[in-house]
């Protein structure tokens, strides 16, 4: 008894569950649908309506900010680029890109900070901060309505394969992964909450329960503590490997940059 | 007490195996009791001791520790908000004997290995578990054994409902 009660335990303690694949596997492009699409519609309606979406106060932080030089010596993000929707345009379809100066992906809002570096002589925002919320809603706005697009970038291979494999990982206590709900169960109930499809057509985007705008990490941070698992750092590779795989699994919907979700 | 020891010796007998193999141990595992599934079920207790129904129910319907309403509905007329991950919890105890309400509860991949269902009493191929919940199952026996005695008394047959 005592023997194969041994054998038991060790059989449950070494097997690797981990490395099970993703049970329904990847959504066909033609069946994807963003969040937007099951909400009620009245947050449907507060994202539609100009004057009633509340992402619009960050979005108008940062177009002044687009404007504005950091220093009276350094030229604003308008001074290089010019006008945000002439030069903006469609730049959120592609993100994250790969940038050749830190030979990695970078996100949007690590291309803004970038920026501020390197043609700007000024400090990054801090990650969440009004600043950089503001200015990435406000280049990634856009490209509202642009369809993502999948960028033709072999360089961008690992990040996609790496965020494909933090995507089907199970991990946190309850051993959870983002593929068992978001590929295998959208459209069932997690309590109140309706599965969505888990695609980020609109951040920065103002969540109700947040009472304001928030970035894709931050909703990420979310779901991972709700695996009880211990979430990536803002900033951290592995949020850009999963974003860059979520985009490429949101393609071909539409840019919704402010989003509003519940 | 010497039951207590026997968990003990077991305990360190198992660690001392791994080191010896050279496996890496699940840190934290040495401390959950051994079970045995014989033929899709773990028909003894965790315990020894007997579950109790009415805790089992408090410990279902709580959404931060039993978590199961956030998956399942079930006969909870004060519950709203259910979610649907799983299948309804009605008449569970006709479906399923205690042995199998129990592996399903300790670690369902067993059963299928795909499952979304949490292992509530398994530390095996958990990453990345956040501090507040390291080195911890889910639940301890105890808890799964008031769950296990709750979920037997979901019947759908009118005549095999225990009295209020």
């Amino acid at each position: 008894m005592r023997r194969s009660a041994l054998l038991v335990l060790a059989a449950l303690t070494v097997a690797d569950w981990s490395a099970g694949p993703a049970r329904a596997g990847e959504i066909p492009p033609a069946e994807r649908r963003s969040g937007f699409d099951t909400m009620s519609p009245d947050i449907q309606a507060m994202q539609r309506d100009g004057m009633a979406n509340p992402a619009l106060l960050w979005l108008e932080d940062g177009a002044d900010l687009w404007a504005k030089a950091p220093a009276p010596d350094r030229p604003a993000c308008a001074g290089c680029h010019g006008e945000a929707g002439l030069a903006m345009r469609g730049v959120a379809t592609r993100y994250p890109a790969w940038d050749a100066a830190s030979a990695a992906p970078i996100d949007l809002q690590g291309r803004v900070n970038a920026c501020r570096r390197r043609h700007q002589g000024a400090e990054p925002y801090p990650y969440e901060s009004r600043e950089l919320l503001g200015l990435t809603a406000y280049v990634a706005a856009q490209s509202a309505g642009l369809p993502i697009t999948v960028p033709d970038d072999s360089r961008l291979g690992a990040a996609r394969a790496a965020g494909r494999a933090l995507f089907t990982q199970r991990m946190g206590q309850l051993g959870l992964s983002c593929a068992a709900c978001h590929d295998d169960h959208p459209g069932r109930r997690l309590g109140a909450a309706a599965i969505p499809q888990g695609h980020p057509t609109g951040y920065p985007l103002y969540r109700l329960e947040w009472q304001g705008v928030g970035s894709v990490q931050r909703r990420l941070r979310n779901c991972m503590t709700g695996m009880r698992a211990e979430p990536f750092g803002y900033g951290a590779p592995e949020f850009v490997a999963l974003e860059r795989y979520l985009m490429d699994r949101a393609a071909p919907l539409a840019i919704e940059t402010p989003a509003v979700r519940p | 007490m010497r039951r207590r020891l026997y968990w003990l010796w077991i305990g360190c007998a198992v660690l001392a195996a791994r080191v010896e193999a050279g496996e890496e141990a699940e840190p934290g595992a040495e401390r959950l009791r051994p079970v045995a599934i014989v033929d899709g079920a773990i028909p003894a207790s965790l315990t020894g001791v007997p579950g109790d129904p009415a805790r089992g129910r408090a410990l279902v319907v709580d959404r931060t520790k039993g978590l199961c309403l956030l998956c399942h509905a079930g006969p909870f007329p004060e519950e709203r908000f259910t979610g649907n991950l799983g299948p309804a919890l009605d008449g569970i105890g006709d479906r399923l004997a205690p042995g199998a309400l129990r592996l399903r509860l300790v670690d369902g991949r067993v059963l299928n290995p795909d499952t979304i269902m949490p292992s509530y009493y398994s530390l095996a191929g958990t990453t990345r578990v956040g501090a507040a919940w390291r080195d911890r199952p889910v639940l301890e026996p105890q808890e799964i054994e008031d769950i296990v005695a709750f979920l037997a008394t979901l019947r759908d047959t009118p005549s095999e409902r225990p009295a209020p």
